[in-house]
């Protein structure tokens, strides 16, 4: 049964997808270590670690996209969930560099030595050990949402009001994370990070096999995707996002199926994060930023949600512009071409790139989603639009 | 007639000007074998010395205290009378202590430097206190009966007593009885005396009451004392978190009105239109620019109006905001109506237009905006301080409040956009021109946010990121007071200001923040539409 599950999702697109996302996924480390920096193929270092960025924040908002696009649960908070299983492989990685912190104590990381600490929190217990932070990495985002969605759907929070209430809790989270005192690392977070599972982690090959699992991880994630819309339960997922009383009262129970996809979710971006951190360096509060929560959700809206591979092309197409402009002499100008991409995408461009492609293809009309909460005051008003 | 009566003032004067100048006169006399006393040689001595000096509570004494602690005092050897010195060409330049008066010239080898050490030293400022006391000041003469009364010297007591006598000032009078009170403590005087003190300095209360009384409790071996210490420290404590109590009310609802301020655009645009506008912050943001931007201009051109610059700001702010607002309206939103969740999102992206457009237009830096005059200082009630802008800043928001209510209930617009609010089409069967409704009452809740950001100006930075730091704090507020009730909007920036700041004492600042969104987030789960939800068939969308 698990195998039909997951093998009705290798229809031919997603085989491609896959295909093609893990095909990268080889293909530029072995530009990157097998040929010579003069060479016209030769993917420089910075370029494969940008990139292997870009994957991770793909794979962010394919767990976006996953709630949103296809339950309808739109989240200002999935920043949350991956700073926090940044946070899980950050506090592996601190653990790692042993006594070769400044202050060179073999148990404490530099930043408690430095506050005083006399010895290790309970919570950094078991953090030496990679299977146990790769275990909180999905564990710990999962048990948040778990616990978040299961009080929230229960007493049926909805539409803005639910997106409001995820953005106070990622920013709830990003004050306690700036705390000295809650233990992990406050206003400077995690960083100078050494090794990872014994190689060191600004080595060449180091960095090659990073951008290979972000890889792996993204298709792995679609595949997931896939299998979860492919199946039964994706259908009333979709029911769910289109209308949600109806599906309520043919008899399902709304609220686990949005508690089990929203829990999913919140995982895979646990573990965008934790493969986020070992690339870029550092995980500090700023990820728990409102803003980067939304702007995860403007790139599954340019990309076109609901469609699994607009997301992936929507963060690729938006931090690659973001790249281009802040390095330039435009940098001054990003948030104006942010702010008008949101404006723009939510007028002109609903379905999103992809999304506008494949209605154009007419391979399969894209349904429109209905909206079926809105805060109250617009109830009457919305008949006469 | 006029001219003699000036000339007799004249006289008056110049009478009073000489009396005034033969009373020092005739007290330096007194003071000279006094102020001789302090050739003496030895420490023990100079101590006498000086409390003698002291005791005549001449306020002439006092600069003479003054120089022999700065070692300006010598002796002259011939025949031990005491002067000022200042080194001059060929030895020093003599004065008269008391008088000021010269006193002709010696050679180095003449003098001698009149030493002091600590014991001397502070009886020098023990002294000091005590000759303020007598002076008639008002202002010196409360500021040196604080000052016994923080140090409390058992030595002071008769000379408390003196100043007591003639003190007229009902205030300097309480505060030198406190002074009696604490130096009696620390005397060794009967116990009944002692604790009568104590009473005296229980009927005070406060904080620097407590310090004292505390240090008494701690050294007292004497049961009848040690209890009568500990008893009133109980009361003081309780007195005490009392006014502490007051002081958090205060500060909650300072905080309140805040939050009322920016949030109460909101209510309008989100609560009655239902409009999730993340742009919000944003038009608070605009309103403390123009501030800025008006201030500017008085600053620059007519100085004298600058206590006016934040009446002539608050129209101009609500200009500005509201026609962005209306702006916004109808370029962006009114597309989108029926689409919350692509309104939030669309003017996500205004917002970061908004800000980057005043990043480039004045800097990424703080602005700075005065404070107009009756908008600086505090005022002090019982033992709360109440700073101005605070205060100012509490009645502006419920008078904003008041005015958007009227506006709301009590105009044909107000009648308008409710009927709008509530049936769409059949107001605009009866002629209401909804499009403009919807414009307007847009324009409104952002102009609102504008004048709101006047307010702001005044205790907030203002950057490009002001409005940020509002956003999330005002859709708490319009969500847990109950979208579409103005009411509950009110109740609900009052309630978070004050619980806030009640749990800050205990919590810390962030932490408390934390957990009042913790609060709201677990408050929604439980009365999903607010705490005054609207009722009827608007509620199920």
């Amino acid at each position: 049964m698990i195998t039909a599950f997951i093998l009705r999702a290798l229809d031919r697109r997603t085989s491609i997808v896959l295909a093609v996302i893990l095909g990268i996924g080889i293909l530029l480390p072995v530009l990157n270590l097998a040929t010579d920096p003069s060479s016209p193929f030769h993917v420089p270092t910075y370029v494969l670690t940008l990139l292997g960025k870009y994957l991770t924040y793909a794979l962010l908002a394919l767990s976006v996209d996953l709630v949103w696009g296809f339950c309808g649960i739109l989240s200002l908070g999935h920043g949350a969930f991956f700073a926090l299983g940044g946070y899980g492989m950050g506090m592996y990685l601190m653990r790692q560099i042993g006594d070769r912190g400044t202050y060179g104590n073999p148990i404490l990381p530099d930043f408690m030595v430095f506050l005083n600490w006399k010895e290790l929190p309970w919570f950094w217990y078991g953090f030496d050990h990679f299977w146990f932070a790769a275990l909180i990495v999905l564990l710990a985002p999962g048990l948040l949402a778990f616990v978040f969605g299961w009080f929230a759907f229960r007493s049926r929070v909805t539409g803005v009001y639910l997106s409001i209430i995820t953005q106070a809790m990622t920013y709830a989270l990003l004050l306690a994370f700036f705390r000295n005192d809650m233990g992990f690392g406050g206003n400077n977070g995690l960083t100078d990070f050494k090794d990872i599972l014994g190689f060191d982690i600004q080595a060449d090959a180091t960095r090659g096999a990073l951008f290979f699992a972000s890889a792996a991880a993204l298709a792995l994630g679609f595949w997931i995707c896939r299998a979860v819309i492919a199946s039964k339960f994706g259908k009333v997922l979709v029911a769910v996002r289109d209308a949600e009383s109806r599906t309520r009262f043919i008899g399902y129970r709304v609220e686990g199926y949005k508690l089990v996809v929203w829990t999913l979710s919140a995982m895979m971006a646990g573990v965008a994060g934790a493969l986020y951190v070992p690339q870029i360096g550092i995980i500090n509060p700023g990820e728990f930023a409102p803003a980067n929560s939304i702007e995860a959700v403007i790139w599954v809206a340019v990309g076109g949600r609901g469609t699994l591979i607009g997301p992936i092309v929507g963060a690729l197409l938006v931090n690659f512009g973001k790249t281009w402009f802040t390095s330039g002499m435009l940098a001054e100008y990003w948030l104006f071409v942010l702010g008008g991409l949101f404006v723009l995408v939510t007028l002109f461009l609903p379905k999103g790139v992809v999304g506008s492609l494949m209605t154009k293809g007419s391979r399969k009309p894209v349904e429109k989603p209905i909206e079926d909460v809105v805060a109250p005051g617009v109830a009457a008003g919305q008949a006469a639009e | 007639m006029v001219d003699m009566i000036s000339r007799f003032k004249t006289l008056l004067a110049t009478l009073a000007l000489v009396f005034l100048a033969a009373v020092p006169a005739a007290h330096a006399d007194d003071l000279k074998p006094l102020v001789d006393g302090l050739g003496k040689s030895g420490y023990a001595a100079l101590k006498d010395a000086v409390g003698a000096l002291a005791a005549t509570g001449d306020p002439a004494v006092a600069p003479i205290l003054q120089s022999l602690s700065a070692g300006d005092l010598y002796v002259r050897k011939s025949d031990r009378a005491v002067f000022a010195a200042t080194k001059a060409e060929g030895g020093y330049k003599l004065t008269d202590p008391a008088t000021g008066a010269d006193a002709g010239t010696a050679a180095s080898g003449e003098i001698d430097k009149i030493k002091v050490n600590n014991a001397v030293r502070e009886a020098v400022t023990a002294a000091r206190g005590s000759l303020t006391l007598m002076s008639p000041d008002i202002a010196k003469r409360r500021a040196a009966a604080a000052e016994m009364f923080r140090n409390g010297d058992p030595a002071q007591i008769p000379l408390l007593d003196q100043a007591l006598a003639k003190e007229t000032d009902a205030g300097i009078a309480a505060t030198l009885q406190l002074a009696r009170a604490a130096a009696i403590l620390k005397s060794d005087q009967p116990d009944a005396d002692k604790i009568a003190a104590i009473a005296v300095l229980q009927a005070k209360g406060g904080r620097d009451v407590l310090g004292q009384l505390t240090a008494i409790e701690a050294s007292s071996t004497d049961g009848a004392v040690k209890a009568a210490a500990a008893n009133a420290l109980s009361s003081i404590r309780g007195t005490l978190k009392l006014w502490d109590g007051a002081q958090n009310i205060l500060y909650g609802v300072s905080l309140g009105s805040v939050l009322l301020l920016a949030a109460i655009g909101l209510a309008i645009t989100f609560g009655v239109m239902g409009v999730i506008n993340m742009a919000h912050g944003e038009m608070v943001m605009l309103g403390a620019y123009t501030t800025f931007v008006v201030q500017e201009l008085i600053r620059n051109n007519v100085p004298w109006l600058f206590d006016w610059s934040l009446a002539i700001a608050l129209p101009l702010a609500f200009l500005v905001a509201g026609l962005v607002g209306v702006l916004i309206e109808r370029m962006v939103i009114r597309f989108l109506y029926g689409r919350p969740l692509e309104t939030l999102l669309a003017t996500w992206g205004v917002s970061l237009i908004l800000q980057q457009a005043v990043r480039t237009w004045f800097g990424p830096n703080n602005r700075e905006v005065g404070n107009p005059s009756w908008m600086s200082g505090a005022f002090e009630l019982g033992n709360l301080t109440i700073t101005y802008n605070r205060m100012w800043i509490v009645v502006f928001s419920l008078v904003v409040f008041a005015a958007l209510m009227l506006v709301l209930k009590r105009t044909a617009f107000g009648l308008q956009t409710r009927a709008v609010t509530q049936n769409r089409p059949m107001a605009s069967s009866m002629g209401i021109r909804t499009p403009w409704v919807d414009a307007l009452t847009f324009g409104l809740g952002s102009g609102i946010a504008g004048i709101a950001g006047v307010a702001l100006s005044q205790i907030d930075n203002v950057s490009p990121n002001l409005g940020q730091g509002y956003i999330i704090d005002s859709f708490m507020v319009v969500v847990f007071g109950g979208v579409g009730n103005l009411w509950g909007t009110l109740v609900g920036a009052f309630t978070l200001g004050i619980a806030n700041k009640f749990l800050e004492p205990y919590a810390g600042a962030v932490l408390g923040k934390i957990l009042v969104l913790v609060f709201i987030i677990l408050f929604i789960q439980k009365r999903p539409r607010g705490l005054f939800a609207l009722k009827g068939r608007a509620v199920e969308a």
